[in-house]
C-alpha cells in the first residue's frame, strides 16, 4: 500500500530505519509542509525584535528540528523509531515553548507540556509493547499481520492509544496543556503547534486503528462521548478567557473534539454495515483535520500579530485594530468565519459531513443508536452556536470599536513578509470551500486506507457525497454573487445622498470615552453564567460607601474543571517526593555510598541467584 | 426549472413586510387602537431607502457590510425553504444543515455590525443577541432533526411534502410538538415578545433594537427587510407543518401556505398583546424547552417505530 518504503537495519535493540509513505501519510505531510514553510516567514519577521541578548539560530534549530521529527512520525513504519520521533518532536516544541523562558508563567507552561507530554509518551510505550509481543516485531508490517486479537486485550491497546495520542491531540481531560503552551510560545510556533503537532495524535490514532480490525461499537461511544466533551467544554472554556491566545487553544480542543466525533461516527458506521455513515464519519473528520490546520494557523498568526503590535494578549485592553492592521482584521476575519463553520468557507465543508453523518445515523435500528445521534447533533449545534458567540466576540472585541487603552494609538500594520503566509492561508480558506468536491476526489485514497475492507461501493458513496458537495459550492457561489448584486445595487442608490459622520450614539450622551465599551468578560458574562456550574464561575465585588460609592472593584474568573482532577494525585506526588528528599542531601560521598551499596546489592543478587 | 418554486420566492420577497404589518395591526387591536395601515412596513422602508446616511466615527467597513451579508444569505436560505408541500427551488440531502448555517451568517454579521459602533448598549444587545443564538441552534437542529427522523428524509422539501396530518394522522402529536417549538424559536429569533419588545423605548431593555441603534438610511432598510425575510421564513417552517393537506393543486396549496402564514402572524400578534416580557434568565429556559420539546417528539417517533 506504501508508495515508497525504506528500511536501513540498526544498532538499536528492536529497531530497524523503515520508512514508508502510504496515502495517510502524504494527507498529514501536506498540511505540515504547507504551515510550517509559511509559518518561517512569518517568524523570520516576528522574531526580529526579540534579538536582544538572544541567539535566534537556536529557536530555528529547534524549528527545523520539530518540522523533521513531525515528518518523521509520519513517515515511521517501526515502533521505536515512531517513539524516538515522537520524543524529538516533545522535546524540540518545548525549547520552542520556552522562547520566553526568562518569565515565570512561560517556565511554568513549558513545564506543564514536559511533564504531560510525557505522560502521553508512558502509555504509548506500553502499547507498543503489547503490539510487538502480539507481533513478533516493532516493524508496523508486522502489525497488520496480527490475524485475530483477543477483543479484550485489542480494547486495552485501544484504550492506551486513545490516552497517549489523546495526550497530544488534547482530549478533555488530557489538554491541559494546551492552553499553557500555546500561549507562551512564539505566534509562529502556536501556529504550527496547534495546527499540526496536535494533528500528529489523530494521526497516530488512526495508524493504530488501521491495525486493530474491526471496530466494537464502544470504540467508537467513547471517541463520540469524550469528542462531545471537549467539544462542549473546550468552546465553553474559550468563550471565557480574557487572553486571546488561550482562548484559541481552547477552542483548538473544541476542534480536536469535533475531529473525534466524527472518527467515532465512521467507527459506528464500521461496525453496523452502515456504510454511508461510516464514509460521511470518517471524511468528515478527515477534512477537519485538513481545514482545523489552514484556519487555526491563520487565527494564530493573526493573535499573534495584534499581541505583538499591542504588547499584550489581554483582549481587555485591545479593540479598534481593524483600522489600524487592515490586512491582519481581514485574515483574521476570514478564519473567524471559517472556524464558526459558516459558509462558504472550508469549515462549513467538514461540519456538514459530520452532521449529514449524524442525520444518516437516525436510520439506525436500534434506538440507542438513535439516541446517540441526536444528541450529537444537539451537542453539535450548541458547539457551533457557542462557537459564534466566541468568535464574535474575539473579533468584535480586537478588531471593532476603539482602542481600549489610551496607549495603544500608535499601532501600524505588520510588514509584508508576516502578511503574506496569512494572506495565502485565508486564501486557502476559502478556496476549500468553494473547491471541496475536487478536495473529496483527492481524499479517496486516504479513505480507503482508514476504511480498510469494509468499503464495497466506495465510487456511489463518493458519488453522492460529491453531488451535496457540488450543490454546496453552488450555494456559495449564489451567496457572493447576491452579496456583489446588493452591494453594487446599494452603492448605485447612495450615490447622490447626503452623508454625515458622527458620533455614535450614547442614550444622548454626548462624550463616550473608550473605556465605557462593552469588554470581553461582559460581553460573555450572560453565556458564562448560564453555565457556571461547569466553568467554575466566580466572582468578586468589593463596593464601599453606602449611599455615596468610592473606589470598588470586580473581579470574575473562570476554571478550567480538568485541573481539579489533576491536583490531588500531584499533590500526593509532591509529598512523596518531599518525603524522599531524606535521601538527597547534595552530598557527594553519600552518594557514593548509594551507588556502592547498590552495587553490592546486584553482587550479592547475581551471585546468590546464580548458583 | 420549477419555476413555481419562483412565485414562492416572489412572494416571499414582495409579502415578507406585510407580517409585520399584520402584527402590528392585531396588536392595535387589542390596545383598541386603529393602528397603522397593513402596508405601513413598506411606507417605512421606502421612507428610509430615500433618505441619507449617517455614520459613526468609530465605524468600518464591517458596519456597512455586515447588513448586506446578512440580507445576502437570508436571500439563499429562502431557495431552500419549500412553501409546504411544494419543493423549495433547489433542495438536497442535507440541505437542512445549509439552511440553518446560512441563518448563522445572519446571525454572525448582523451582530459584528452592532459591535462596529464601539457602544456599550450595542455591546449589550449583541452579548445577549448571541446567548440566545447558541441556544436557538440546538433548538432549531433538533426540530428539524425530529421530522428527518419521522420522515427519513433529509431534505427540506421533501420532509414538508410528506408532512400531511390528514392522510398520516399518527403524526399529528409529533407535528404539534415540532409546531410549539417552531413557535418558539420564531420569536426569539425575530426578537418578538416575550423574548424582546420591538416597540420598547429604553435602550437598556432592548436586544435586537439596540445592535442597530447606529444604522441609518438604506442600511436600516436592508436590516428591517431581512428581519422580515426572517419572519417570512420562519413562519413557513410553521404554516408548512399546520397546514394538514397536499391537494397537488398548486394555487389551492399556495393560498393554504399563504393563510397559515398570516394566522401565525396574527397568532404572534395576540401573544405581543396577551403576555409580558419574560426576564432575561428565564429566557435561556424558554429555548431549552423548545429542544426539549423537539427531544419528546423524537421519542414519540423511536416508540412508534
Amino acid at each position: 500500500m506504501d508508495f515508497f518504503t525504506l528500511t536501513i537495519p540498526w544498532s538499536f535493540p528492536g529497531g530497524s530505519f523503515s520508512i514508508g509513505l502510504d496515502a495517510l501519510s502524504v494527507f498529514f505531510l501536506i498540511p505540515l509542509f504547507i504551515i510550517s514553510s509559511l509559518c518561517v516567514f512569518y517568524g523570520w519577521e516576528y522574531l526580529k525584535h526579540d534579538t536582544k541578548n538572544k541567539s535566534l539560530s537556536v529557536t530555528w534549530f529547534f524549528y527545523a528540528l520539530l518540522v523533521f521529527s513531525m515528518a518523521l512520525v509520519f513517515m515511521a513504519r517501526n515502533a521505536i523509531l515512531f517513539l524516538i520521533a515522537w520524543e524529538l518532536m516533545a522535546v524540540s516544541s518545548f525549547f520552542l515553548v520556552m522562547f520566553e523562558g526568562e518569565k515565570a508563567e512561560t517556565t511554568f507552561a513549558g513545564w506543564i507540556y514536559l511533564v504531560a507530554t510525557h505522560l502521553g509518551t508512558a502509555f504509548l510505550l506500553v502499547m507498543f509493547v503489547i503490539l510487538g509481543n502480539l507481533a513478533g516485531s516493532l516493524e508496523f508490517n508486522a502489525f497488520s499481520n496480527i490475524d485475530r486479537f483477543n477483543p479484550s486485550l485489542a480494547g486495552l491497546i485501544f484504550i492506551l492509544a486513545v490516552i497517549g495520542f489523546g495526550a497530544k491531540a488534547g482530549i478533555v481531560p488530557f489538554h491541559v496543556w494546551l492552553p499553557e503552551a500555546h500561549p507562551a510560545a512564539p505566534s509562529h510556533v502556536s501556529a504550527l503547534m496547534s495546527g499540526i503537532m496536535i494533528k500528529t495524535g489523530i494521526y497516530g490514532l488512526l495508524r493504530i486503528l488501521t491495525y486493530l480490525g474491526q471496530p466494537p461499537l464502544w470504540w467508537g461511544g467513547l471517541l463520540i462521548g469524550s469528542g462531545l466533551v471537549s467539544g462542549v467544554l473546550g468552546i465553553l472554556l474559550a468563550l471565557s478567557q480574557h487572553d486571546i491566545k488561550r482562548l484559541l487553544a481552547y477552542s483548538s480542543v473544541e476542534n480536536i473534539g469535533l475531529i473525534c466525533v466524527g472518527l467515532g461516527i465512521g467507527m459506528l458506521g464500521q461496525n453496523t454495515g452502515m456504510q454511508t455513515l461510516m464514509f460521511l464519519g470518517y471524511a468528515g473528520a478527515l477534512l477537519h483535520i485538513f481545514n482545523h490546520s489552514l484556519f487555526k494557523s491563520l487565527l494564530f498568526l493573526g493573535a499573534g500579530a495584534v499581541a505583538h503590535a499591542a504588547g499584550t494578549k489581554r483582549m481587555d485592553f485591545l479593540g479598534g485594530f481593524l483600522k489600524k492592521m487592515p490586512w491582519t482584521a481581514g485574515t483574521f476575519l476570514i478564519g473567524a468565519i471559517a472556524i464558526c463553520g459558516l459558509p462558504p468557507l472550508n469549515g462549513f465543508v467538514s461540519e456538514f459531513f459530520i452532521y449529514w453523518g449524524s442525520l444518516e445515523g437516525l436510520m439506525a435500528r436500534s434506538h440507542y443508536l438513535v439516541g446517540l445521534f441526536v444528541i450529537i447533533i444537539g451537542a453539535g449545534a450548541l458547539i457551533g452556536g457557542l462557537a459564534v458567540a466566541c468568535f464574535i466576540k474575539t473579533f468584535g472585541i480586537v478588531f471593532l470599536g476603539e482602542s481600549r487603552k489610551p496607549a495603544l494609538k500608535e499601532i501600524r500594520e505588520i510588514t509584508w513578509l508576516m502578511r503574506l503566509p496569512m494572506i495565502l492561508l485565508a486564501i486557502l480558506c476559502l478556496a476549500v470551500g468553494i473547491c471541496s468536491p475536487w478536495l473529496l476526489k483527492m481524499l479517496r485514497p486516504v479513505l480507503e486506507i482508514v476504511m480498510a475492507q469494509a468499503a464495497d461501493d466506495m465510487s456511489l458513496l463518493f458519488s453522492k457525497a460529491t453531488e451535496a458537495l457540488s450543490m454546496i459550492t453552488n450555494y456559495a457561489v449564489i451567496l457572493l454573487l447576491l452579496f456583489l448584486g446588493i452591494f453594487f445595487l446599494r452603492r448605485w442608490a447612495v450615490k447622490n445622498r447626503p452623508i454625515a459622520a458622527g458620533e455614535t450614539w450614547a442614550c444622548g450622551y454626548l462624550h463616550p470615552s473608550a473605556r465605557m465599551q462593552y469588554t470581553a468578560s461582559l460581553f460573555t458574562q450572560p453565556l458564562t453564567m448560564l453555565f457556571r456550574n461547569v466553568l467554575f464561575f466566580r466572582q468578586y465585588k468589593v463596593l464601599k460607601g453606602k449611599f455615596f460609592p468610592q473606589e470598588g472593584s470586580f473581579k470574575s474568573e473562570t476554571h478550567d474543571p480538568a485541573g481539579y482532577i489533576y491536583q490531588p494525585p500531584f499533590i500526593l506526588f509532591k509529598i512523596i517526593a518531599h518525603r524522599l528528599r531524606l535521601i538527597q542531601h547534595g552530598n557527594l560521598h553519600l552518594y557514593i555510598l548509594y551507588i556502592v551499596i547498590t552495587l553490592i546489592v546486584l553482587l550479592i543478587w547475581k551471585v546468590g541467584f546464580g548458583l | 426549472m420549477k419555476w413555481y418554486a419562483l412565485i414562492h420566492i416572489g412572494l416571499g420577497l414582495v409579502g415578507s413586510p406585510l407580517l409585520l404589518g399584520i402584527m402590528n395591526r392585531v396588536k392595535a387591536f387589542f390596545a383598541g387602537r386603529r393602528g397603522p395601515a397593513l402596508v405601513q412596513p413598506y411606507y417605512d422602508l421606502w421612507k428610509l431607502l430615500r433618505k441619507g446616511n449617517v455614520y459613526s466615527r468609530t465605524t468600518t467597513w464591517i458596519f456597512t457590510t455586515g447588513p448586506m451579508l446578512g440580507l445576502a444569505a437570508v436571500l439563499t436560505a429562502l431557495t431552500l425553504m419549500p412553501f409546504g408541500g411544494i419543493s423549495a427551488l433547489i433542495s438536497f440531502k442535507g440541505d437542512l444543515i445549509l439552511f440553518v448555517y446560512l441563518l448563522g451568517i445572519t446571525r454572525f454579521f448582523t451582530v459584528l455590525a452592532g459591535l462596529d459602533t464601539g457602544s456599550s448598549l450595542e455591546g449589550m444587545g449583541a452579548s445577549r443577541e448571541v446567548q440566545f443564538s447558541a441556544l436557538v441552534e440546538p433548538a432549531l437542529l433538533l426540530g428539524l432533526t425530529a421530522l428527518a427522523l419521522e420522515t427519513r428524509c433529509l431534505s427540506l422539501s421533501v420532509i414538508y411534502r410528506q408532512m400531511t396530518t390528514i392522510i398520516h394522522p399518527s403524526i399529528i402529536s409529533v407535528v404539534l410538538l415540532v409546531m410549539v417549538a417552531f413557535f418558539f424559536i420564531f420569536l426569539t429569533e425575530n426578537a418578538r415578545i416575550p423574548v424582546d419588545d420591538p416597540n420598547t423605548h429604553l435602550e437598556l431593555t432592548m436586544v435586537h433594537e439596540v445592535m442597530v441603534l447606529d444604522h441609518s438610511g438604506i442600511d436600516l432598510a436592508i436590516i428591517q427587510y431581512t428581519a422580515a425575510l426572517k419572519h417570512w421564513i420562519f413562519g413557513l417552517l410553521i404554516a408548512g407543518l399546520a397546514v394538514p393537506i397536499h391537494t397537488g393543486e398548486f394555487w389551492l396549496d399556495t393560498v393554504g401556505v399563504l393563510g397559515g402564514i398570516f394566522i401565525v402572524a396574527v397568532l404572534v400578534g395576540v401573544v405581543e398583546s396577551t403576555l409580558a416580557r419574560f426576564r432575561l434568565i428565564h429566557i435561556p429556559k424558554m429555548l431549552v424547552a423548545a429542544s426539549v420539546l423537539s427531544v419528546l417528539a423524537m421519542i414519540l417517533v423511536e416508540v412508534s417505530k
